[in-house]
């Protein structure tokens, strides 16, 4: 390999004049999207702005959903050019992402957390563990899917869901805002 | 040395496990066994659990690995931990999930029981109700002069599994660090228990996610030993395809998050897309970006899918194309090298004492490889790559040379896959097996006893992460708070694995 390749400001370069990694943003299913927005006027929640902070918790899981929540992150599926973006606290979240099965010893971590976040916001259930306890609902240590401790908004099955899936679900969210707001 | 401990183990008797034996030691012997271990430090202890009757204990001697056990009938046995301290964790959990107490034990603190279940000794032959408020957790005292306490988690600022972690500080300096975990447990142990291997091999699938093909493996592989079957050429090449697709993502993964942990972004996002490249190819081969539930007992789930070994090639080029690229930029930053060099050190003597495997073991003079020793079809022996620094730049080092090593070894993997069938029918019968395969962590060690209809009478997952919480918190030792999440990332072990 030529020595000037090797560095990194000519790489970096090379970027500004090549073709972008990311894919072309998915497209969330209309009836997902008309279930947010009834949920969305049923509660009579007042509208999010067009940007969404995430605060992920994993309650259980196996780490296979989180492999694909940081995919979200990469270049090529980018989420935060749809003004998505995961943030530290739950003070600054709007969506409250939860993975795994409910299990015992994490039930008031996460209701905790969710305590902190300002209303109005939205609570996901990402993955087959955290839709309904997937293949661990008949565990001691497992109360079931996060809807046994919370009220879940929108569910999003796989295991584990792909991070296209994942992301189709956030713009779901992004899209009911904007039709029922 | 090691021929007096042989020799000892093996006048318990056999209780015919394949392809390594489990001796029944009487009380006498296993505490005999124990105090031998004081002076062999060279003796690795890999994994120490339970079943309703008995403990066990596998253990590494020089090349042989074999199973001591031994009886429980009062609830009591002789701990490891006084002359093996990676056994701690280990005892802790024999505790909480059979209720055997661990005699002369360095720790008695509950681990995985948070007080949260609805029993105590779940997985004790009659399991008691339990009734109780969940109590405080105590940690570890420090002494000293302005010595104050950071706690954080179970929940933490980023998207990772959750544990408590406690840190004792004085002034920047962390003075001790603990590790409090069990938010995970599932109570995957109960859950194989009593049923079919083919149903029990989801589970060893869902133990830690980013492992699901070397567990499902190992899980697999002593199922087969157990039954005494052996999966055809094919199928065994192509789990050894997706292992070493399995490593790959994951140490790109990994050696990208500590880069960006060290504010270097670009190699974070660079290592993002190939590894994304390798998931995707994954995809297109084996259905499944994860490539989760592929590997089952008996065999494989699919053949390889129209188009994935284009795919896989594809990756695997793109891999080796910018791999060398992205170290020449990672060898040639001082602001890299000066938060990874000489941070977050294990040394060689406690990664041997604590049995260290995987990355953490080879970055502190540890070779073990599992693929080589006790080593497995279809892998030819090959020393791995070993250092001695023990830093967290020695792990980032030994991630980048597994990573050279993983796509030779898919690429060639992949230009002379065998013809074979795909799956051999599992025989009814009964039998015991022990498994070990090396995941990207290190070796993942699964036994299992199967009874005579075929279902899963005892087991134990053993992820690599056991032996790598304890030499975590040695790390941070002397290191300052904000190194705290470069080192953890450079060990990285896992929460759900270890959570059970
Ligand atoms: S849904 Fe699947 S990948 Fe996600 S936590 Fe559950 S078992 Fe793991």
């Amino acid at each position: 390999m030529q020595g000037w390749r090797r560095l990194l400001w000519p790489r970096l370069a090379q970027g500004l004049v090549s073709a972008p990694l990311t894919d072309p943003p998915p497209v969330p299913p209309e009836e997902v999207v008309q279930a947010l927005v009834a949920r969305l006027e049923a509660a009579a929640q007042t509208r999010l702005g067009r940007s969404l902070a995430i605060r992920q918790v994993d309650a259980g899981s196996c780490n296979g959903c989180e492999l694909e929540i940081n995919a979200m992150q990469n270049v090529v599926h980018d989420l935060e050019r749809f003004g998505l973006r995961f943030v530290a606290s739950p003070r600054h979240a709007d969506v409250l992402l939860v993975t795994g099965p409910l299990t015992r010893n994490m039930r008031e971590a996460l209701l905790r957390t969710a305590e902190c976040m300002p209303e109005p916001k939205w609570v996901v259930a990402a993955g087959d563990c955290a839709v309904d306890g997937g293949s661990f609902k008949d565990s001691y240590a497992v109360e079931g899917g996060i809807d046994a401790a919370l009220p879940v908004d929108l569910l999003i099955p796989g295991c584990p869901p792909t991070p296209t899936q994942l992301l189709e679900g956030m713009l779901a969210l992004i899209e009911a805002q904007r039709a029922g707001g | 040395m090691s021929d007096t401990l042989l020799r000892l183990i093996r006048h318990g008797q056999e209780q015919g496990c394949r392809p390594h034996q489990r001796y029944l030691l009487d009380r006498a012997q296993w505490a005999t066994l124990v105090a031998a271990l004081a002076d062999m430090p060279e003796v690795a202890l890999l994994g120490l659990w339970g079943d309703p009757g008995q403990v066990h204990a596998a253990l590494l001697i020089e090349d042989g690995l074999l199973i001591a056990s031994c009886g429980v009938p009062d609830g009591r046995f002789a701990a490891f931990s006084p002359v093996r301290p990676g056994a701690v964790l280990f005892e802790r959990m024999i505790r909480d999930l059979w209720g055997f107490v661990a005699e002369g034990g360095t720790d008695q603190r509950p681990w995985l029981d948070h007080g949260r279940w609805p029993v105590t000794g779940p997985l004790a032959a009659n399991p008691a109700p339990n009734g109780m408020a969940p109590p405080q957790p105590v940690f570890l005292p420090v002494e000293g002069e302005g010595v104050h306490q950071i706690p954080v988690g179970p929940v933490h600022a980023g998207i990772i599994e959750p544990g408590h972690f406690r840190f004792h500080v004085q002034g920047e300096t962390v003075v001790r660090l603990e590790a409090r975990l069990g938010y995970l447990h599932k109570g995957q142990i109960g859950l194989m228990l009593g049923k079919p291997a083919p149903v029990a091999a989801r589970f060893a699938a869902r133990l830690s996610g980013d492992s699901t093909v070397a567990h499902g493996w190992a899980f697999a592989q002593g199922v087969e030993a157990a039954l005494g079957i052996t999966p055809s050429p094919r199928a065994l090449a192509l789990r050894a395809l997706m292992a070493e697709l399995e490593r790959l993502h994951n140490h790109l993964n990994d050696w990208g998050f500590l880069c960006n942990d060290a504010s270097f972004a670009w190699l974070h996002a660079r290592a993002g897309a190939l590894r994304e490249a390798v998931l995707r190819a994954a995809n297109t081969a084996f259905g499944h970006r994860l490539m989760m539930d592929r590997v089952v007992p008996g065999g494989v789930s699919d053949d390889l899918r129209p188009g994935g070994d284009a795919a896989i090639r594809a990756a695997l080029a793109m891999v080796a194309a910018e791999l060398p690229a992205l170290e020449a930029v990672y060898d040639s930053h001082a602001s890299l090298q000066d938060r990874m060099v000489g941070t977050g050190v294990i040394t060689p003597a406690l990664a041997m004492l604590f049995a260290a495997g995987g990355v953490v073991g080879r970055a502190s003079g540890r070779g073990f490889d599992a693929r080589r020793r006790p080593g497995y079809a279809p892998y030819a022996p090959a020393e791995a790559a070993v250092l001695t620094a023990g830093d967290v730049d020695a792990r980032a080092r030994i991630r980048l040379a597994e990573m050279h090593r993983s796509v030779a070894l898919a690429k060639g993997l992949l230009e002379s896959l065998p013809p074979g069938e795909l799956l051999v029918p599992l025989p009814q019968r009964g039998g015991e097996g022990l498994g070990l395969v090396e995941g990207f962590r290190g070796e993942c060690l699964h036994w299992v006893a199967l009874d005579d209809e075929g279902l899963v009478r005892a087991v134990f997952p053993r992820d690599p992460s056991w032996l790598h919480w304890p030499l975590l918190e040695a790390a941070i030792e002397g290191n300052i708070v904000a190194d705290f999440p470069l080192i953890n990332k450079s060990v990285n072990a896992s929460y759900s694995g270890v959570d059970l």
